[in-house]
């Protein structure tokens, strides 16, 4: 087990350190970084001054040297717009957007199981049919759209739920999060379905397939004579079972959340690092589009970390493997 | 005393696309306290249906269309799921072919054995866990409390089925219906199991079903046999007679298809053609296309059950071996 | 049947029918056994025809600055303008037909998304097909770049391009174009790996025809079919992405005024209960996008042969 996991550890590394080198040269090829960092007032004297002042006129392999220097200590640079730290800005604004791709992961599961597993156990059924019309729409929709729409229905329409901004946070454990009050969970409602609509059709799809493959196996009529309710069969014996490729791939769809919560963020103004990369973005802030780029692979490479270990935990065929290998 | 299981008439039908598949279509029959009745037959000729009928385990397209079911007196068909759920594993218990896909790989032994104890009995975890171990150690499972933890991976396929029939004997059910729960193991794990199955069998008082295609398996451990073709049963008996002077060409045909005993060399006879489509059985005996002995009458009548002294009974129009049992 | 036009010695002559039924025709014909895919089309060439005729149908030119009188700003679906003809899906911000900006705003996106399909296609078969064929490093090299960009959501990647690349159609299409080469590449590597192995190559190669002529004269024709499901699929998605990045405003500028820019342009009005701006654009984009996914859903089953018996 240790050997597998520090097995895993390397390789995340590897993909970190392969990206630091891709996003450096990335953006210095595309475009000259000195018209990013600049304001569009500077004239040349002061273009000039400023790419002195951060060694922007140094060769580029040396630029590399510094850029990797300071990323190993966590430095990313200074953003442009707000003078601060690229990265503390970032990780500043990481708690809203990971409480909301949360908050959107289990909304997920808590709305896709169920009616994966339902249209799994009765195929033929035309409310089934309804739930596979609904996930195919989910995936062809975009995420904007179904965002406008909800606005427009719950906040304009109907009147239910606020349609921006995020409800006051309080810290628990140096945690901050909006989710302790009512009206946290008011504000969070519309972007988190927002965000799991693309999610929710996911686990449809992996919860019906999943729930037709168990249904058949002998272990699942094994268990029904042995006189156990249709609840517990359900619940404990195909569930579990469907369970590990849903965990799998939602772990590993958690990244593709925070990706997309950039635009979740923007419709509903919610103040997280998704807005925070789309301002940097049209504002040319490109020390914090650097930064966000390396918090969310970091955060990726973690993610299937912990996704390998989740799986080796609740697979016990993979743990044997694993221990004799 | 009144049969453990009583089977009167008994029609499963699977309604598909493809027409109607009369899988089981008026079977009869019964089983006594502590009996072992030997249900033999190929696959495809409704042996597993009837045993999973009973049970209440069949799912759409299948349903049961007519007949009744009487366990220790009480009619099983027409039960609701939870009716039939409060009987399985308590009155009637079932072993399944392979034991590598009966227990629920994610799942520890333990969590399987407990949920089949408190499935009926309103015991505390602590409870139904010592019970859970006490019939591990019954079935021959070496260091019970250490195996309870494991998974089922864990166990060979021999061990897994001890798993099984422990799970089966945890409510000491007066039936236990197997389906050909040796099949899939090596012989020598295979007499093992049955040897033990036996002995358990004998001291709880336990009446079998036990489903086979295999005759050597029934003439060893089998009170009684009953010979299932094309969904209906053609011969049954006590299982010696039978097995010495079959009535039913079939059973003749089976028995012929066994390497003989004493006779190396001797060429093994089969049974020409195969089992018929059960969606379009032909009029009249439906084995009458692949029997050696078949008349015009066979084509064109399907026979009815004739009885005989000992409790034998055949579905045929010219029994063999008539001499034997008018005698 | 004819058959005293046969000779009586010949074997008996394939059925006549079967000689009509070319592969391309059975195509057509299970293409269109299914009702939704043959709606999704007839709605998707529908689409395509608005676009098109924009300039003869639409009551307004919009791009006309002209024609367009402020007066009329935020006026609701049916009122009338001050030009004197009705807006049926009303007016934006500034004044403009909604229905007239739909029109022109379709042109736009379509050409977005059918260019950067066309050009992704090109690039991603053509990089497939070279990793395929010359294996070995340049094909891992290859490929580990594209596992790594299909491992990124397509979203981040697309911003993160338009971070460095800015505004304007040119840029938007190489946007699209990157995010989406790696699927052909992919896809099309696989199904020549597999032709690559078959006799036909072998037997092409030994009669000493040049690389590229084997390449793109027998590999390539036998790659086509998945890259026909991708092109329609990539395209609603490129559709969709430049919709979602237009709409955060860093998409096409407010010169060209795609669908996305359009609902961008009316979410500001959107809580104040002026919905039609936001919403017909919108629903314009939904209807394109689904009608090329029926499509295309449709294609995958149709030209997938594992799917067939």
């Amino acid at each position: 087990m240790l050997a597998f996991v520090l097995r895993r550890l390397a390789q995340a590394l590897f993909v970190i350190a392969a990206m630091l080198v891709i996003v450096f040269f990335g953006v210095n090829v595309v475009g000259d970084p000195i018209y990013m960092l600049i304001s569009p007032e500077m004239d040349q004297a002061q273009i000039a001054e400023t790419a002195r002042a951060l060694g922007l006129d140094r060769p580029i392999w040396e630029q590399f040297l510094i850029f990797l220097k300071n990323a190993v200590q966590g430095d990313l640079g200074r953003s442009f717009v707000h003078g601060e730290s690229a990265i503390k800005l970032i990780l500043h604004r990481m708690p809203a957007t990971l409480e909301l791709a949360f908050v959107a992961l289990f909304m997920a599961i808590l709305i896709g199981l169920p009616l994966g597993l339902y249209a799994g156990l009765k195929p033929e059924s035309r409310t089934s049919r309804a739930i596979m019309a609904i996930s195919i729409l989910g995936f062809s929709l975009p995420t904007f759209w179904v965002g406008l729409m909800l606005i427009l229905t719950f906040a304009v329409g109907l009147g239910w739920l606020p349609a921006t901004g995020r409800g006051p946070t309080v810290s628990i454990l140096g945690i901050e999060t909006s989710l302790l009050s009512l009206k946290g969970w008011q504000h969070v409602a519309l972007p988190a379905l927002n965000l799991a609509l693309l999610k929710i059709s996911l686990v449809i799809r992996l919860a019906r397939a999943g729930a037709r493959e168990a249904a058949l196996m002998d272990y699942v009529k094994f268990a029904r004579a042995k006189g156990l309710s249709q609840r517990r069969i359900i619940g404990v014996h195909i569930l579990k079972n469907i369970m590990i490729p849903i965990v799998t791939v939602l772990g590993l769809e958690f990244g593709s959340l925070v990706a997309f919560s950039v635009v979740t963020e923007t419709i509903f103004a919610w103040p997280g690092m998704g807005r925070l990369l789309l301002e940097a973005i049209t504002r040319l802030d490109r020390p914090v589009i650097v930064a966000y780029v390396m918090v969310v692979v970091v955060l990726f490479v973690t993610i299937n970390l912990l996704v390998d270990l989740i799986y080796s935990a609740l697979d016990p065929r993979v743990r044997l493997t694993e221990a004799t290998s | 005393m009144a049969p453990v299981l009583e089977v009167a008439n008994l029609k499963t039908h699977f309604f598909t696309r493809a027409g109607t598949v009369k899988s089981v279509d008026g079977v009869s029959f019964h089983v006594e306290r502590g009996e072992v009745l030997g249900l033999v037959g190929e696959s495809g000729s409704g042996k597993s249906v009837t045993g999973f009928s009973v049970m209440g385990l069949i799912d759409p397209p299948g349903r049961i269309v007519e007949g009744s079911i009487k366990l220790n007196g009480k009619e099983l068909v027409g039960l609701d799921e939870d009716g039939f759920r409060k009987v399985r594993g308590r009155e009637v218990a079932m072993i399944f072919q392979d034991p590598m896909m009966t227990l629920n790989p994610v799942l520890r032994i333990d969590t399987q054995m407990i949920e089949a104890v408190t499935a009926h009995d309103k015991v505390s975890h602590k409870a139904a866990r010592e019970r859970a171990r006490d019939a591990l150690a019954k079935v021959g499972i070496p260091s019970p409390e250490e195996r309870l933890n494991a998974y089922p991976h864990q166990f060979s396929g021999g061990m897994r089925q001890r798993v099984a029939i422990a799970i089966a004997l945890l409510h000491r059910p007066p039936l236990i219906i197997c389906d050909e729960p040796t099949t899939a193991l090596d012989v020598t794990i295979q007499s093992q199991i049955l040897a033990e199955m036996q002995s358990l069998c004998a001291e709880t008082g336990t009446a079998l079903v036990w489903i086979t295609h295999d005759l050597g398996v029934v003439a060893g451990l089998a009170d009684r046999i009953a010979v299932m073709y094309a969904g209906r049963i053609v011969e049954t008996g006590a299982v010696d007679p039978v097995l010495d002077m079959p009535l039913h060409p079939y059973t003749s045909g089976l028995l012929g298809s066994l390497p003989a005993e004493g006779e190396p060399g001797a060429p093994l006879r089969q049974i020409r053609g195969s089992t018929p489509s059960l969606a379009r059985l032909p009029q009249g005996c439906a084995f009458a296309p692949r029997c050696d002995h078949a008349q015009a009458d066979c084509l064109a009548l399907a026979p009815a059950v004739t009885s005989f002294p000992g409790a034998r009974g055949v579905r045929c129009h010219h029994p063999l071996n008539l001499a034997g049992v008018a005698a | 049947m004819s058959e005293a036009a046969l000779p009586a010695a010949t074997a008996a002559p394939p059925p006549a029918e079967a000689k009509e039924e070319t592969p391309f025709r059975r195509f057509v014909r299970s293409f269109f056994e299914d009702r939704l895919a043959t709606f999704g089309l007839c709605l998707f060439a529908l689409i395509v025809l608005l676009a098109l005729a924009a300039p003869l149908i639409a009551p307004q030119n919009p791009y006309d600055l002209a024609s367009v009188d402020v007066m009329d700003s935020r006026l609701p679906p049916g009122d009338v303008a001050a030009e004197g003809f009705t807006m049926w899906l009303g007016s934006d911000g500034v004044g403009r037909d909604l229905l007239s900006g739909i029109l022109y705003g379709l042109r736009i996106s379509l050409m977005v998304g059918a260019f950067s399909g066309i050009l992704a296609a090109g690039l991603g078969t053509a990089i497939g097909l070279i990793a395929a064929y010359t294996g070995g490093r340049t094909e891992n090299a290859i490929m580990r770049i594209v596992d790594l960009q299909l491992s990124l959501p397509s979203v981040l990647v697309a911003l993160i391009l338009v971070a460095g690349l800015g505004k304007g159609v040119d840029k938007i299409i190489i946007a699209l174009v990157m995010v989406q080469w790696a699927y052909y590449a992919r896809t099309v590597r696989g199904s020549a790996l597999v032709e690559r192995r078959k006799e036909y190559v072998e037997a092409a190669q030994s009669l000493g025809l040049s690389h590229a002529r084997t390449v793109f004269r027998h590999i390539l024709p036998n790659c086509l079919a998945p890259v026909i499901v991708i092109v329609t699929v990539q395209t609603a998605h490129a559709i969709s992405l430049e919709a979602t990045l237009s709409f955060l405003g860093v998409g096409l500028p407010q010169t060209e005024p795609s669908l996305g820019v359009l609902i961008a342009n009316g979410f500001q009005y959107m809580l104040s209960g002026k919905y039609w701006i936001s919403v017909f654009p919108g629903f314009a984009l939904l209807m394109t996008i689904v009608s090329i996914n029926l499509v295309g859903d449709r294609l995958r089953d149709v030209l997938n042969p594992r799917l067939e018996k």
